[in-house]
């Protein structure tokens, strides 16, 4: 179990990571979700032992691991483009870390991981030969290698494009539980973070603003800033906030999110508005609709419906597609 | 033929033109006074040199000095890479300055820097080195090593870090990361300067012939020798043969060496010194008492007379000497070498930005490249042959009409310009090959012309490196002893020359005036090198 309190790094003074605490059970993987700059690669350096801390401790059960160097720690960082030895074979860069500990039967281990991660026969190849995706995997293969009690992944996914990203997001998520590997991700991404972890903390400013499971954060974000950056589409204060609760028969709040589907055209609708913009997609119709008292909000509308600039409509409220925000 | 290739052939002309007349003519004489000595090819005499007893040893002493110094240079110079442009610590940039110092000390003030330090009066004389193949070997490694930080620091700057800290992190050791990932990542660069050190070792002039005297001669030495005093030569003709053949594999080697798959390069900020760079740091420290140690003791003996602190060695040099050693006062001969510097200068930036322009140039055709790769081998043959050799040549060839430059005073700044063009030009491709030609393509489609395409492209990154370039010739040809030896005149000697002379006469006045004028010519080159420095090209001396 990874412990971290009150890690503050600093770069000429300035804190890049601020009184950072975390927890990181054993065998569940964290994603440390922020905006680019907020100092998750550096907390996640720190946690490698790549950064020095200027005040706060990391603990691996219970003991610490300030003093210790990186390659005693036994934490395996995966960087954001893989960081392959480009002068090594892919076999000898996955079997790097098993060749510096001596571990026998090298070429049948170093297949098992090629195979885990979908690359069998890739062994003699030159990592300048292969694309991004394959490189990452490799590099992936490589950091599991020695079976870490710790992996470190910086943004392992967002140098790949979209179909790409899903695709191996999904691949991901399987490896590590399948090989039960204890994981600390850091990403912008939050459908990455979705995709990939059980469990969420919210960093801005080198702060963690919210942690918890997954699912909870993003059913009650911490504050208006952490729905917008979870993907919630607007964020409804006051009596638009109450408003909006009412229309749903939901519990009064002080603030509201929504999500970009939570209001829908409906025809016995309890709310009306006008219609600014509409765009047709694959899967329904999306809307931008002046509400009054609510101000401009996206909405949804079925394909059968296809209303234009200008109409009323009546829409309906999914109370399930809203997230209540304590004090904003 | 296209109208491209005429373009590159027109432009190529004039270099071609100055290193067809003033180098491989001279070169090609001397060997022809070797192999047809009386019109006739009977090569048998200059071969015959090479089975003399002498000759083998010679050649033996060339390669097993320039192979020992080079072991230890880069033995030196590894760890002092890493500590000065990988680590930051107070006072960096001043400590850098003065390791390279040596790189561009004229050879002849290593010599005399070594000669008074290790001399039966010199301050480490008990140690019994003096005139020994290990003061020769010392003499070397003190003026390369700072070649082998140079080079080598430059690539470990632009390392990409994260690939050592994912080593790191998968649980390699410092020593593993060193040995699997950093090393690896080197070779080119520590080759490159091991190849170009070798190259420096195997055909050092200066340093040789002020420790080694005739006792342990290189080829180059040798060729010296045998044209100067015994005059035998097809002899001097058969071993300018043999050091090009040797010369040249030695660059075909190197530029095998350069071609690699690349390295990925990210600048990185200077890691505070830590513990852990104990080693590296202790061996830095070596390498700099080892530089310092030879200058600080020449300019202590340079002012000191009889045992006692004094100036008067720098007051005598406004005079010819005791006994009239000389037949100029050293003070002349310093503004002689600033007035011929600034020939040889111009001559070799203007040669020297032609070709760089000319190998640079993208190729379309398969023939286009084809003639840019001969001609950039072509420009590269100066750094390959002897000085002595060219210096004796350009002698014996340009001496009847139309080209009697014998009494010209341009035929000094002439082979010294030759001697500085590779170097110009090494220090001028890496930038403007670095252009990236799609942004010449730019401004020609926005309506600019060749030239103005060339004044908004290629000027504003060029002029930084055409004014270092400039600066390392002026440096260069302050201190060029090899070539210039030969065709000085009498009346008009440099300063070397007149350090040479000095050490040849007996009487302690004069032994002390060439101390003090070594010091002279030593701070003249280095302020230039330090204005050099101030511009910060980074292509200045790599090779």
């Amino acid at each position: 179990m990874l412990s971290l309190r009150g890690v503050t790094v600093a770069f000429d003074g300035e804190p890049a990571v601020d009184d950072v605490s975390l927890d990181l059970p054993d065998g569940q993987v964290l994603a440390v979700l922020g905006p680019s700059g907020c100092g998750k690669s550096t907390l996640l350096r720190a946690i490698a032992g790549l950064e020095q801390l200027r005040s706060g401790s990391i603990a691996w059960d219970g003991r610490d691991v300030g003093s210790v160097a990186t390659h005693r720690r036994g934490f395996v960082l995966m960087f954001q483009d893989g960081q392959l030895f480009d002068h090594l074979t892919v076999a000898r860069n996955v079997g790097y870390a098993l060749r510096l500990r001596r571990v026998p039967d090298l070429e049948r281990r170093v297949a098992e991981l090629l195979d885990l991660v979908g690359l069998p026969s890739y062994g003699d190849r030159l990592p300048g030969t292969l694309s991004g995706g394959e490189r990452q995997r490799v590099a992936l293969a490589r950091s599991l290698a020695v079976e870490p009690r710790l992996l470190l992944l910086d943004e392992p996914l967002s140098a790949l494009d979209a179909g790409l990203r899903e695709r191996l997001a999904a691949d991901l998520r399987q490896i590590l539980v399948a090989s039960a590997t204890t994981a600390l991700l850091v990403t912008h991404d939050h459908e990455e973070a979705f995709a990939v972890a059980d469990r969420l903390a919210v960093m801005r400013s080198g702060r963690i603003v919210q942690q918890g499971p997954i699912a909870d954060v993003w059913r009650r974000p911490a504050d208006a800033e952490t729905a917008l950056f979870l993907g919630y589409a607007a964020v409804l204060e006051g009596d638009a906030a109450a408003r909006l609760l009412r229309a749903a028969g939901a519990p009064d709040g002080p603030a509201v999110a929504l999500r970009r589907s939570a209001l829908a055209v409906a025809p016995d609708g309890p709310l009306r508005g006008r219609v600014v913009s509409s765009r047709l997609t694959p899967d329904q119709v999306r809307l931008r609709l002046d509400v009054p008292g609510l101000g401009e909000l996206d909405a949804v509308a079925p394909l059968d419906r296809h209303p234009g600039p200008g109409d009323e409509v009546a829409v309906r409220v999914d109370g399930t597609r809203l997230a209540p925000i304590p004090g904003a | 033929m296209n109208r491209r290739l005429l373009g590159l052939l027109a432009l190529a002309a004039v270099p071609v033109l100055v290193v067809g007349v003033f180098f491989v003519l001279p070169v090609g004489g001397m060997l022809a006074l070797g192999f047809w000595p009386d019109g006739d090819f009977a090569p048998g005499a200059a071969l015959e040199v090479l089975t003399r007893s002498r000759t083998i040893r010679v050649l033996g002493f060339t390669l097993w000095s320039a192979a020992v110094a080079t072991t230890v240079a880069v033995l030196l110079g590894l760890p002092a890479a890493y500590v000065l442009h990988r680590t930051s610590f107070p006072l960096r940039r001043v400590v850098r300055a003065l390791l390279l110092v040596p790189f561009v000390l004229p050879t002849v003030v290593v010599g005399v820097a070594f000669r008074q330090l290790l001399g039966d009066a010199g301050p480490l004389g008990f140690l019994g080195l003096d005139g020994t193949p290990v003061a020769i070997v010392l003499g070397l490694v003190f003026f390369n090593v700072a070649v082998v930080i140079r080079v080598v620091g430059g690539a470990w700057e632009g390392l990409d870090t994260r690939a050592g800290q994912a080593a790191a992190t998968l649980g390699a050791s410092p020593v593993q990361v060193f040995r699997t990932v950093t090393l690896p990542a080197l070779r080119p660069a520590v080759t490159s300067a091991a190849t170009v050190v070798f190259l420096f070792c195997a055909t050092a002039f200066g340093i040789v012939l002020t420790l080694g005297g005739t006792r342990y001669a290189t080829i180059e030495t040798e060729i010296y020798l045998l044209t100067v005093q015994v005059f035998d030569l097809s002899a001097a003709a058969a071993l300018s043969v043999l050091q090009l053949v040797v010369v040249v594999a030695l660059l075909v080697l190197a530029q095998r060496a350069r071609v690699v798959a690349p390295v990925s390069r990210a600048p990185s900020r200077p890691r505070r010194l830590s513990r852990a760079d104990g080693v590296p740091v202790a061996a830095t420290l070596l390498v700099l008492a080892f530089v310092a140690i030879p200058i600080v003791s020449l300019v202590a003996g340079s002012l000191q007379v009889d045992g006692r602190w004094s100036l008067q060695n720098y007051a005598a040099l406004g005079t010819t000497g005791d006994r009239d050693a000389l037949q100029v006062t050293v003070t002349q001969a310093l503004v002689n070498s600033l007035r011929t510097a600034v020939d040889a200068t111009w001559m070799a930036v203007g040669t020297g930005l032609l070709v760089a322009l000319v190998v640079t140039r993208r190729s379309r055709a398969p023939v286009e490249r084809r003639v840019r790769g001969l001609l950039d081998g072509f420009f590269m043959l100066p750094l390959g042959v002897s000085a002595v050799t060219l210096g004796f040549g350009l002698l014996i060839t340009l001496d009847q009409p139309p080209l009697d430059l014998r009494d010209s005073a341009l035929l000094v700044p002439i082979a010294q310009a030759l001697v500085a063009l590779p170097l110009v030009v090494r220090t001028l491709v890496p930038v403007l090959g670095g252009i990236d030609d799609r942004q010449r393509q730019a401004a020609a489609s926005l309506g600019a012309g060749p030239l103005r395409s060339v004044l908004t492209v290629d000027l504003p990154v060029l002029w930084k490196p055409l004014l270092a370039g400039a600066g390392f010739a002026f440096a260069v040809s302050l201190g060029e002893f090899g070539a210039t030896s030969f065709l000085a005149r009498e009346d008009f000697p440099t300063l070397p020359l007149v350090i040479f002379r000095l050490l040849g006469h007996p009487g302690e006045l004069n032994y002390g005036m060439a101390l003090a004028a070594s010091v002279l010519l030593a701070a003249t080159t280095a302020f230039v090198m330090l204005l050099v420095e101030r511009l910060r090209v980074t292509s200045v001396g790599a090779f």
